[in-house]
């Protein structure tokens, strides 16, 4: 999969330039990037549902903080104790990635997938459903009750944004 | 539409969205109702139709949008988008257990097939686009007031 | 397996950006590559070497489907992960317009 392995490593450097850049509206065009090739990642890793869904949804995402950002840049000095916090830090992210390479040995190789649960919908989703997308038949006929879970919180959050900007400055 | 040149953004970007609105809205609502036969489904449409009114606000300025799409009728949609899934899924309870898909099923690669899949997806996408339109149109119409002035 | 180190390196760049930046956006930040780099693990959990999508197709009939599971609850995830960054970019605006400022040690008067 070496074509993966070099979206990933171009991923992780438009992640790195997102995190160092000191100016906002060049980490959220950062950001876009790293969206748009996990979307190209969700498109070799055949999951053409997903590909759509993430790219949609990253657009929305660059919408909504490009207007949180804009004309809001302020310059940070580095405050007291500096050294010492980002040391500390960099140990702790070290050891947790030496212990995520010592428990990644113990998942089965990549390629090779144990479907339990999953062999029974490939098998009977065509018969049982009659839908040809098996993902669609997956989460509104097998698993239903996950979809009604997530209407509720898109319902949650428009009321949140709702409660939280109300008041001052709404339009006359 | 009206065609103010202070407000909105400039005579291009206008020409454009006039031209190419209408189509994004019809292919959101064509990878709405296809869900059950190709990628796609409920929630990717419905993003794309609220992504087609979000083009018009970022053109064209709120006071022409708010002609032609009210905030009231945004929040009736997405209310209804919820009481028809709800609905659809009680009214499974009579034949079996909540969520029982118990329409016909059909014969696979057609429009109408895989008993009540298609109607859920359109509920879906119904509450997603409505309710991704109203977070939108609540995050930008927020004005700034100066700092220190409460309620 | 390298694909998987790949995925928890990206997983970290992120949680760096978590601890260590002072910045509220850049907050928001580090909490949208975290949740890219789950979602990027769960689906690499379930790819078959040459598979292919979990789709029928008309005229033949498809033996090595990679797993549909994990992409169902990715594409709800997909949702979450955008209703959490509304909310999050909500709050911060709001925090803007009443402190003036968007750097997290300045904000600490809690008035009731």
């Amino acid at each position: 999969m070496l074509d993966l392995q070099i979206l990933l490593i171009f991923m992780i450097i438009a992640a790195l330039i997102a995190v160092k850049t000191k100016d906002l509206l060049s980490s959220v065009i950062a950001i876009g990037t790293v969206g748009l090739g996990l979307s190209l990642a969700f498109l070799i890793l055949k999951a053409p549902d997903l590909a759509i869904a993430q790219l949609v949804v990253e657009i929305l995402c660059i919408i909504i903080l490009i207007r949180a950002t804009i004309r809001r840049d302020l310059p940070f000095s580095a405050s007291g104790r500096w050294i010492f916090n980002t040391m500390v830090t960099v140990i702790f992210i070290i050891v947790f990635l030496i212990i995520g390479y010592i428990c990644i040995k113990d998942l089965p190789q990549f390629g090779e997938p144990i479907m339990r649960v999953a062999q029974n919908f490939l098998n009977n989703g065509l018969r049982q459903t009659g839908a040809t997308n098996l993902v669609t038949a997956v989460i509104l006929d097998y698993r239903a009750y996950d979809t009604l879970g997530e209407a509720t919180i898109l319902f949650t959050a428009v009321m949140g944004v709702l409660a939280i900007m109300r008041n001052i400055g709404r339009k006359k | 539409m009206i065609d103010d040149p202070k407000k909105g953004m400039t005579l291009i970007v206008k020409t454009i969205t006039r031209l190419t609105v209408g189509l994004i809205l019809l292919f959101g609502i064509y990878i709405v109702s296809h869900g059950h036969i190709s990628p796609g489904g409920g929630f990717a449409g419905g993003v794309i139709v609220a992504l087609s009114f979000i083009h018009i606000m970022l053109a064209f300025g709120k006071e022409t949008t708010f002609k032609k799409v009210k905030e009231s009728v945004a929040s009736f949609f997405e209310s209804i988008g919820a009481i028809i899934f709800i609905t659809l899924a009680m009214l499974g309870i009579g034949g079996g257990y909540f969520f029982f898909n118990f329409l016909a099923k059909g014969e696979p690669f057609r429009l109408f097939s895989s008993g009540l899949i298609p109607l859920y997806n359109m509920a879906i996408s119904l509450k997603v686009g409505a309710g991704l339109f109203i977070i939108f149109v609540t995050l930008i119409l927020f004005r700034v007031s100066k700092k220190g002035e409460e309620e | 397996m390298s694909v998987y180190f790949l995925c928890l390196v990206l997983f970290s760049i992120g949680l760096y950006c978590i601890l260590r930046k002072r910045n509220l956006i850049k907050i928001i930040i580090g909490i949208m590559i975290t949740e890219y780099a789950v979602n990027l693990f769960f689906i690499l959990t379930g790819y078959r070497m040459h598979g292919r999508a979990p789709i029928h197709s008309e005229d033949q009939a498809i033996l090595n489907m990679v797993d549909p599971l994990p992409q169902a609850l990715v594409l709800t995830a997909i949702v979450i992960g955008l209703a959490v960054t509304a909310l999050i970019a909500a709050i911060a605006i709001r925090v803007y317009e009443k402190y003036g400022t968007f750097d997290i040690t300045k904000i600490k008067r809690l008035k009731g």
